[in-house]
């Protein structure tokens, strides 16, 4: 264990905490759509994908940042999300999981091949102007770039957690998650509310997706990867539970920098589902999330 | 005899020669297709039994399963393998592809079913093991690793190893489809079939009149690897190459599920039907694609059309198909 | 069919803190038609689903013909005789009503074919043969809870638990059903165990009645007797008798 070793683990350490942030902002998009509707949503790699798309459309043809179209990008995916919630998938909630996998797969498979019908297969990247920049502490690199990016997916989780938490709206979504017909009862209307966490949890998403192109490049055969990796971050940290997601987030993009550090980088996946599924049989409910039922 | 008259059970009549006149045609059907023609009704049929296979699981034991590709992918390595290597046959093969791919069913369904996991997080859990097992794949230089695992393409016909033109390979799907077909019949007539039944809508209710509910789902889940492994190894002699990648990807595992979901879970000829909806809306859009000249065209229209059919048919096509024609087969 | 006697020794349940049962102790002889009474979450189902095998008791004994059965699984507790029903019932919505019992028969028949003889027998006893290819879903509430008990007595058992299989029946419908297990239990010798609200039914049947409140047993007796128990009457007063 050298000192030079060690400097490596603990920058990819950094690295991995600070991706691991925008992981963290997708999967909470996830964790507050299945933790609220039980809705499993196997589009979510595809939205990512599509909010990355989106950045990187108004970066290069609109010469604007992806930190400053975030905001743009988030209201459009929330009024998308809302839509396809009250309209599409509505009536799926409760239904058996084979057809909101359906449903969802087909959703995935529009979005996705629109994506490449507009976009075409390649790669597409966003260069930052602080693409090169970074912060130093002591022997540790910080890079710009990430940083800003993982600062930014904080601010959006913790206005989030303000809108779970102060808002009436957020209270009453909340209600509702925890007990549906309790909710109905007390005269909530929660179709709207329904529509509203789908949007929220959307607009997450594509937040995510405008901070994540500033970091790699997106193509359309990214989704599929990152709806596992969504699910996996959501299991691992717990559902329903925020803080959970996030911190999910964290865990997996630590282990998987740190994988591909000690192991061959394309083990470290290897490593992210043998996680999973330890805790699925060990503790289903997740790190930090609600105790079976 | 009397076996096939316990199969027909009471089926009526026109059922029995309806089935009887498609298995005639799909007999000679080298004979009165092209090769374009004959190679799409191999897909179809190979769509159908591999689906058969995973309607086992989830039609029968209720169960979803999205990482199927595990067995398929173990079914056609090992086999492929083994003939790569040492020269031994799929006949052969096949014997140690099924014990692999059961071996990993019981596993994923001891951990599953054992730990109570149901829904989505049974589904997850198949999932990452394929995941998992893809990318062990990408490193094992005996498989080939991520470059592939290639087999000599011959064109002379050996049946032993499964090499030839597509009339051998049709006859070994149409072989395997019909199989399956007539195993699931027997399957759900019989005491096994009835209380997987019975799982399927109510578990503890099962349980509490004697079904042993985790031996039922355990046999099914096996049973359905086993199949499908058979799949795994059909494909790679037709295609000749593995590649991780794609033998264990979650794009395989869907596509599995798709003709099954389709056409109608729990049903016989529900897989059947998915499978002539999808491969004929397949060629029609990939036809449309080529007009259009925009990637991705073919996967839009394939997209809105499940789309269609999931909001409009959620139980499948063949149940609706099945009540216009006046049929009666066991809802899913 | 004849009868199996049950014991139960200081049987005790907790959950995650919350006791639900505490060492209630009572023994139902072979061939003996009892009823279990209490008010609404008193431990009743919770003492029918240690029986059954749903969950293992935390103290105590179960005892079926001498035997301890506690704490098996619910199927391999039918194997050893003891049927049940459920107080929300459970029928195969998707199968038909031939098929649900059949399933039960299945498991003292492994031949699809005696199975289903055994099981059209029992329908016909119910009344439900010519309903037998119907949908269970398509069923109503009282057929419901015959399908129930069809399909629970198709395992051939020696101890029958009925939860509130009275429950939501018109007093006709009651009569008839009181009447049913009467002439079961007069013919076979089966031992019941009903969890009932329904006086009416707990008179007629029961030869004894044992009485649980917060999870404890206050009363044993004749249905007379604990009719005129100081306790029991504390504890359902202001509650209406079901007519």
């Amino acid at each position: 264990m050298t000192a030079d070793f060690l400097l490596t683990l603990a920058q990819a350490i950094v690295n991995g905490l600070l991706t691991g942030m925008v992981y963290g902002l997708m999967a909470l998009g996830l964790s507050v759509i299945f933790g609220v509707m039980r809705i499993v949503n196997f589009a979510h790699g595809e939205m990512m994908v599509v909010g990355m798309y989106l950045a990187w459309m108004g970066f290069e043809y609109l010469q604007v940042s992806p930190m400053l179209s975030l905001p743009v990008i988030a209201a459009i995916f929330f009024a998308a999300g809302y839509v396809l919630q009250r309209g599409l998938i509505s009536p799926f909630i409760g239904r058996p999981e084979h057809q909101q996998f359906l449903l969802l797969l087909a959703v995935a498979i529009l979005l996705v091949n629109a994506s490449l019908a507009i976009a075409g297969p390649d790669s597409r990247g966003v260069q930052m102007e602080s693409q090169f920049d970074s912060y130093e502490l002591g022997p540790l690199v910080f890079d710009a770039v990430r940083l800003h990016a993982a600062l930014a997916a904080v601010a959006i989780a913790l206005l989030l957690w303000l809108f779970f938490t102060r808002t009436r709206t957020g209270k009453s979504i909340r209600a509702a998650a925890d007990n549906n017909l309790a909710a109905l009862v007390v005269g909530l209307d929660v179709r709207r509310l329904y529509a509203v966490t789908f949007g929220v949890g959307a607009a997450c998403v594509g937040a995510a997706g405008a901070l994540m192109i500033t970091i790699i490049p997106v193509s359309p055969f990214l989704a599929v990867e990152y709806t596992l990796l969504a699910f996996v971050i959501v299991i691992v940290g717990g559902l329903g539970s925020m803080t959970g997601a996030l911190l999910g987030g964290l865990l997996i993009g630590v282990s998987e920098a740190v994988a591909g550090l000690l192991l061959q980088p394309s083990l470290k996946s290897m490593f992210s589902f043998g996680l999973l599924i330890l805790v699925l049989l060990l503790r289903p409910q997740g790190l930090l999330g609600k105790g079976p039922q | 005899m009397s076996f096939i008259r316990r199969l027909a059970g009471n089926a009526p009549p026109r059922i029995l020669w309806s089935l009887g006149v498609l298995l005639a045609l799909l007999l000679l059907a080298p004979a009165l297709l092209g090769k374009y023609w004959l190679s799409v009704l191999i897909l179809i049929l190979y769509f159908a039994y591999v689906g058969q296979a995973w309607n086992v699981l989830m039609g029968f034991a209720g169960q979803l399963s999205l990482g199927h590709a595990l067995y398929a992918g173990l079914g056609g390595y090992i086999a492929a393998g083994l003939y790569f290597h040492y020269g031994i046959g799929p006949w052969a093969g096949l014997f140690a592809a099924v014990a692999v791919a059961g071996m990993a069913g019981a596993i994923v369904g001891y951990l599953g079913f054992r730990f109570s996991l149901a829904g989505v997080y049974f589904a997850l859990l198949t999932i990452a093991f394929a995941e998992f097992t893809r990318v062990a794949f990408d490193h094992w230089e005996w498989a080939g690793g991520s470059g592939g695992l290639f087999l000599k393409v011959e064109h002379a016909t050996d049946i032993v190893n499964l090499r030839g033109g597509p009339v051998l390979f049709y006859y070994s799907i149409l072989a395997l489809a019909a199989g399956a077909f007539i195993l699931c019949r027997a399957l759900l007539q019989s005491r096994l079939g009835q209380y997987w039944l019975a799982i399927r809508e109510d578990a503890e209710a099962a349980q509490a009149v004697g079904v042993p509910v985790l031996r039922c789902k355990m046999i099914a889940i096996v049973i359905s690897a086993a199949l499908t492994a058979l799949a795994g190894v059909w494909n790679a002699f037709y295609y000749n190459n593995l590649f991780p990648e794609t033998a264990f990807a979650m794009g395989r595992s869907i596509e599995i599920t798709l003709a099954p979901i389709i056409g109608g879970l729990g049903t016989l000829f529900g897989p059947i039907v998915g499978a002539v909806v999808l491969t004929g809306l397949g060629e029609a859009f990939t036809d449309l694609g080529d007009v259009l000249r925009i990637p991705g065209t073919k996967q839009i229209f394939y997209g809105l059309a499940l789309l269609v059919i999931v909001v409009y048919r959620p139980a499948g096509v063949w149940p609706w198909l099945a009540d216009k024609l006046g049929l009666k087969e066991r809802r899913p | 069919m004849s009868g199996a006697r049950l014991d139960l020794e200081g049987v005790t349940k907790h959950f995650r803190g919350l006791r639900a049962v505490h060492e209630v102790s009572f023994t139902v002889p072979a061939g003996a038609i009892h009823a279990l009474i209490g008010p609404n979450g008193a431990g009743k189902t919770t003492i029918f689903n240690m029986i059954a095998g749903v969950y293992a008791p935390n103290g105590g004994v179960v005892r079926l013909d001498g035997k301890a059965i506690s704490g098996l699984r619910p199927d391999l507790i039918c194997d050893a005789g003891v049927g049940r029903t459920f107080q929300l019932v459970k029928p195969f919505k998707g199968l038909s009503v031939l098929e649900n019992v059949t399933v039960g028969a299945l498991h003292r028949k492994p031949r699809v074919a005696e199975a289903q003889e055994s099981a059209n027998a029992i329908l016909s006893r119910l009344g439900l043969y010519d309903r037998r290819h119907q949908l269970a879903e398509s069923l109503t509430l009282p057929d419901r809870k015959r399908l129930e008990v069809a399909r629970a007595l198709a395992t051939e058992p020696k101890l029958l638990l009925l939860d509130e299989v009275m429950a939501g029946l018109r007093p006709t419908e009651v009569d008839v059903m009181v009447g049913f297990l009467r002439e079961l239990n007069q013919r076979t010798g089966l031992t019941i165990l009903l969890i009932e609200h329904v006086m009416r039914a707990v008179m007629a049947l029961a030869a004894e009645v044992v009485v649980v409140s917060y999870g404890e047993k206050i009363a044993e007796g004749t249905p007379q007797e604990i009719s005129r128990h100081q306790a029991v009457l504390d504890v359902y007063l202001g509650e209406q008798e079901e007519l």
